[in-house]
């Protein structure tokens, strides 16, 4: 049966993430307490496993590293269907960048062992490198298909996927064990089920720390990130606007008014 | 290993045999870092009959251009770029090494920083050297801009947008040193391109228009969408989008326009129902005249603009496209 493991990131909840903001003055962020959501890339990405599960069977992993909040994330994939779940957790993987994160993620696809194929989101919300998927094939030795919008056929040796160009798409074959990062053309992910929280509720989530991944805390984190963040600043727009003022009518008739002067018209 | 002289590299990006604008402006702006370091600028182009580019890469600031021309080299294949462009960088050790944030370097980038074990920023909207002589690397975060460096490891990886540094007026009678890569050029069985597909854009193009008109997560719905979608058209406007928009499903993410989207450069803007986010914001550049229509009045979308209108843009859209037709009718019925 193929194993299939899923990477899913926890992410300030895109909807609240403009209240984090740089302080001016101290240039440190303001307001961390945002609340964590599922990257809505990584929900594509499960449904692919689980639709690839529902027709050929699949044993689905999911694998995120976070804080422990994360762990609410990897529950709900639970309650989507996935087979486990997995949270690499330590102090010692703050800060990571596009490469440590990677690293780190791609020691815990080794750890689980005979993967057939790793699947992620094309970007994250918060970080949007779209570098992490990329890079953990790498290291993991896989050959990566990016930008995957659709999955034509899967069978255990080979899948062929349509990849996104800017104004179209290459059809590819390419072998397992492989990597994917996926967009949201590929499919609708399902909503959560009543039945399927029930299950997640007795489903344990497995925790990995640095000593469960036997790699040197130098590898990991601020410490294994060849990036670093020296300085942060405020942004100051020079622009001084005009508000149209009246009511509704007179305020489009005033804008109808710019675009004719502006040629639009 | 003292890098202090090693060359500043840019990957050439190009399709179909055309040389993407990217490019020339990459090198323009490595010229500018390479005089500030006192190296040089070298390009490494891949592809198959495309050696007429390099008078242009030379033009643009180059000195000298390692080309591998090779008809297993025609097809941009990440596994065979990545190849070339290691065993090359292992060779030569540039210390910066920049591409352009277009389909083929999305994927090149992370695979070659990823062998190289160095690190890599994604769509940065500048680049300079430090008094140390470290390249900084700027991207926009949360409202502001936060700056990267890749102190240790070499080289330093970025990659950046078309449309973020200008095209540099080329110099004419420049010239340099060509130097061609040989194969044999292994291909690799793990990954083949069965098929290339081109699809035909709809709309007005986004990198040309004259007025962009903006659509964020204030249209709330696919119905909301539709009115601005009708707005731009009637107005013969290029249609881009914030990153809610493409989420939502509504709009394509080749339409989004930003920092990890297009870079546009219209006479007009008309963001609708967004917020100002610095994200979407330094895809904008050099507008006469910024417009915003947003339902609250203090948001940052109103600090970066010329015109303001507040108010909920499902109500004030229909009726600005009722003016509109309107004034249309009647333009045509006096002629
Ligand atoms: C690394 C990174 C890269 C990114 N790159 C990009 C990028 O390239 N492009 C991009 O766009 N985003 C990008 N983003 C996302 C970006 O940070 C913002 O989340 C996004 O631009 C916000 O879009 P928005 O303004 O439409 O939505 P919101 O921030 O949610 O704003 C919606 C606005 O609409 C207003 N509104 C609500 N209802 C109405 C109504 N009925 N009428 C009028 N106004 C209304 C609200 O007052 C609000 O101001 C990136 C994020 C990250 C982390
Ligand atoms: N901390 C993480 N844990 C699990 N998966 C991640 C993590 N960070 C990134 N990813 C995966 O990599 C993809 C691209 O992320 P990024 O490179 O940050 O744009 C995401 O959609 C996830 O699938």
């Amino acid at each position: 049966m193929l194993k299939i493991v899923v990477c899913v990131k926890a992410v300030p909840d895109p909807k609240l993430a403009c209240d984090l903001k740089i302080d001016p003055v101290t240039k440190t962020l303001l307001r961390c307490d945002v609340p964590m959501v599922l990257n809505s890339l990584d929900k594509h990405a499960l449904e692919a496993a689980l639709q690839i599960k529902a027709e050929n069977g699949a044993y689905i992993c999911v694998l995120s590293m976070g804080p422990p909040e994360a762990g609410s994330i990897v529950k709900e994939c639970m309650a989507l269907g996935a087979d486990k779940g997995i949270l690499l957790s330590d102090p010692c993987f703050g800060g990571a960048d596009a490469y440590a994160t990677a690293y780190t993620l791609a020691t815990g696809v080794q750890k689980i062992g005979d993967v057939d194929a790793v699947l992620c989101g094309m970007a994250s919300s918060d970080g949007a490198t779209e570098w992490v998927g990329p890079e953990m094939a790498v290291m993991l030795g896989m050959p990566v298909v990016t930008r995957v919008r659709e999955i034509i056929v899967g069978n255990d040796e080979s899948w062929e996927v349509k990849s996104a160009l800017e104004n179209g798409y290459r059809r590819m074959r390419v072998r397992l064990p492989a990597l994917l990062t996926v967009t949201r053309d590929l499919n609708a992910p399902r909503a959560l089920s009543f039945s399927g929280i029930i299950k997640a509720r007795k489903k344990v989530i497995t925790q990995w720390r640095l000593d469960d991944l036997g790699v040197s805390a130098e590898t990991v984190g601020i410490k294994g990130s060849p990036t670093i963040v020296t300085e942060m600043c405020a942004v100051d727009n020079a622009r001084r606007v005009t508000f149209l003022e009246g009511t509704r009518e007179e305020k489009a008739e005033q804008l109808l008014q710019k675009l004719i002067e502006g040629g639009l018209l | 290993m003292n890098h202090d002289n090693n060359p500043i590299w840019v990957i050439a990006d190009q399709e179909n045999c055309k040389l993407l604008p990217v490019t020339p402006q990459l090198v323009g702006q490595a010229r500018l870092l390479a005089d500030v370091l006192a190296t040089s600028v070298e390009v490494v182009l891949l592809g198959e009959g495309i050696d007429t580019h390099t008078e242009k890469i030379f033009a643009a600031g180059a000195d000298r251009i390692y080309v591998g021309d090779h008809p297993d080299l025609a097809m941009y294949h990440p596994e065979v770029y990545t190849d070339v462009i290691v065993k090359l960088t292992l060779e030569h050790h540039p210390q910066i090494m920049l591409m352009g944030s277009t389909s083929m370097g999305r994927e090149l980038a992370p695979l070659v920083a990823a062998r190289l074990e160095t690190g890599l920023t994604a769509h940065c909207i500048d680049l300079r050297i430090n008094q140390k002589g470290i390249l900084e690397q700027k991207i926009p975060a949360y409202g502001g801009e936060i700056t990267i460096v890749c102190p240790e490891r070499r080289p330093q990886m970025a990659t950046v947008a078309q449309g973020v540094f200008p095209s540099p007026s080329p110099e004419g009678g420049r010239g340099g040193e060509i130097v061609s890569i040989q194969g044999p050029f292994l291909p690799s069985d793990r990954i083949q391109t069965l098929e290339l597909v081109m699809e035909e854009p709809d709309g007005i193009p986004l990198d040309t228009a004259s007025c962009v008109i903006a659509g964020g997560a204030g249209a709330g719905d696919l119905q909301g969408w539709n009115q601005i979608v009708e707005l731009a058209a009637i107005l013969n406007a290029g249609l881009g989008c914030t990153r809610p928009a493409v989420d939502e499903g509504w709009a394509e993410l080749d339409t989004m326009i930003g920092q990890s989207g297009k870079m546009v450069n219209p006479e007009t803007y008309l963001g609708i129902g967004l917020s100002g986010e610095q994200q979407h914001m330094v895809g904008v550049t050099g507008a006469n005249v910024m417009i915003a229509i947003n339902s609250d009045k203090k948001s940052p979308v109103f600090e970066q603009v010329d015109v303001g209108i507040v108010d909920d843009c499902r109500d004030f859209v229909p009726v600005l496209l009722e003016k509109i037709r309107k004034y249309k009718e009647q333009q045509t019925s006096c002629q």
